[in-house]
């Protein structure tokens, strides 16, 4: 396959940034789209220039590092899949191919196609986690989970974390990404216990980290890798609902 | 994290846009309802426009609908004011934007709702003047005597002002967008008060399509049957 790659390169964080236009020939269809950009970076330090830089470290979709917006859409145009599980033969010989970074104010581009994603640690440390002091292991029967449950939290617990939600939404909202998070522990007795605070803090610090507000248009789930569920959402406008409604004092 | 003056969450503000935008799809109803009223032609037991005047002269004077009308308004302004804020956060959500914009698979008026609102907006303005300012400031309207009882001939202002073409086809172009506008409103806001269920979401988006269908064409109704039947 011969293709055609428009590349968003930006030296550092503060430089301004372009596209860049570059020719690639002979990829086979079987390659994968960090194996062909693997390819380009090649020919590049070859010729003395700067290899492209983008995210990428397990290469087998569970990691949640690899990002990329491909031709409009983050992960690219397969279903359900992140960009290291894309395969070349979802494109057509002598196609051009746009690779843009994610974009959202607060995912800086560090370098390249390279963003800074910390916002997202920074939504759980504000209160994705529970609480439990360091003990014996607990029996594994001790508290019982409906299986329902338990399946809907895993669906929840599913999500890497990679931000296409983010980069997908026309808003540049986090709504699916922290609903995913909120849901996975609120269904579940161990999650219960800090749910009403955990809610409100991590929603809080979305705001402040300047997310934009999600207006259902579901674009997210659309394009999420995981094939997280916007009920997801639903649940924790609930939540958060019921713990301004129904909650103790203010949070500070 | 500082709170410095007025701070809501952006769930906060969710709330109130489909608290309030239901509350406006209320209105619209009861709006139609007194609307297709005009469209009553006379008959043994009253005067062409009489059920209508009557109507029209109860909303403009009862106490309680005085009150409603406050809140209404109210209404309107507090989902149009948090409609452009929301959107202003959204904007600058992406400083950059993207050289490909998505194109993901998703319900096509959702992410025109600013763009139909404004359009809603500057008619709604416009419609204000066409007729609620006419009533109430100017008062340039004829007069009715139903029973010995004196009346404004609103119903008369109405079937004049849809004697004309351009009239028509601007309700019926405005009426479309209401129409997009509506159809994802009316789902969204069960979404975005955290009342979805798997079981009772398909119901509700057939809700929200057949009110997108049916109040526009209701509307529509009224300029059309004006202009093209014998009033």
């Amino acid at each position: 396959m011969n293709l055609t790659l428009k590349i968003w390169r930006q030296k550092d964080a503060k430089a301004k940034g372009k596209f860049v236009t570059y020719k690639i020939n002979d990829i086979s269809p079987d390659c994968s789209f960090l194996e062909m950009l693997d390819i380009l970076n090649e020919q590049l330090v070859e010729k003395d220039e700067e290899p492209v830089a983008f995210d990428h470290d397990c290469r087998e979709g569970i990691c949640g590092t690899c990002s990329l917006y491909i031709n409009g859409r983050p992960h690219g145009p397969d279903e359900a899949v992140t960009t290291c599980q894309l395969h070349m033969r979802k494109f057509k010989d002598g196609d051009t191919i746009v690779i843009e970074p994610w974009r959202a104010k607060p995912f800086p581009v560090i370098k390249d196609l390279i963003v800074d994603r910390y916002a997202f640690d920074k939504i759980i440390q504000a209160g994705g986690y529970i609480s439990v002091n360091t003990g014996g292991v607990p029996d594994a029967n001790a508290i019982p989970v409906p299986k329902e449950k338990a399946d809907l939290s895993m669906d929840a617990a599913s999500c890497i974390g990679c931000g296409a939600c983010v980069a997908a939404c026309k808003n540049a909202s986090a709504m699916l990404f922290v609903s995913a998070k909120v849901s996975q522990l609120a269904l579940l007795p161990q999650g219960k216990t800090e749910a009403k605070r955990r809610v409100q803090k991590m929603v809080a610090k979305m705001d402040e980290l300047g997310f934009g507000n999600c207006t259902n248009t579901y674009a997210c789930e659309a394009e999420c890798p995981k094939e997280i569920s916007v009920e997801n959402i639903a649940r924790m406008n609930r939540e958060f609902l019921g713990a301004k409604i129904g909650g103790n004092k203010k949070e500070k | 994290m500082a709170r410095t003056g007025f701070y809501q969450s952006s769930l906060t503000k969710k709330y109130v846009m489909a608290l309030a935008g239901l509350f406006l799809i209320t209105f619209l109803f009861v709006h139609l309802g007194i609307n297709l009223l005009v469209l009553c032609k006379g008959s043994a037991n009253y005067e062409a426009r009489e059920l209508f005047n009557i109507a029209a002269h109860f909303m403009g004077t009862n106490v309680l609908i005085k009150i409603f009308e406050v809140v209404l308004f109210g209404g309107f302004i507090i989902h149009i004011i948090y409609g452009f804020v929301l959107q202003i956060q959204n904007w600058m959500a992406r400083p950059k934007r993207y050289k490909k914009e998505n194109f993901s698979f998703t319900s096509p008026f959702s992410k025109f709702m600013i763009h139909t609102g404004i359009i809603i907006f500057i008619f709604l303005i416009i419609h204000l003047f066409d007729f609620y300012f006419k009533a109430k400031i100017y008062g340039d309207v004829k007069e009715v005597i139903y029973d010995g009882k004196h009346y404004h001939d609103l119903g008369l202002l109405v079937i004049d002002k849809f004697q004309h073409l351009g009239f028509v086809i601007f309700y019926v172009v405005i009426l479309i967008f209401l129409g997009f506008h509506l159809h994802h409103a009316f789902q969204s806001v069960f979404q975005s008060l955290g009342l979805n269920h798997p079981r009772y979401m398909p119901v509700l988006k057939t809700i929200s399509l057949i009110i997108s269908i049916i109040l526009p064409l209701g509307f529509m109704i009224i300029p059309l049957v004006i202009y093209f039947g014998n009033y």
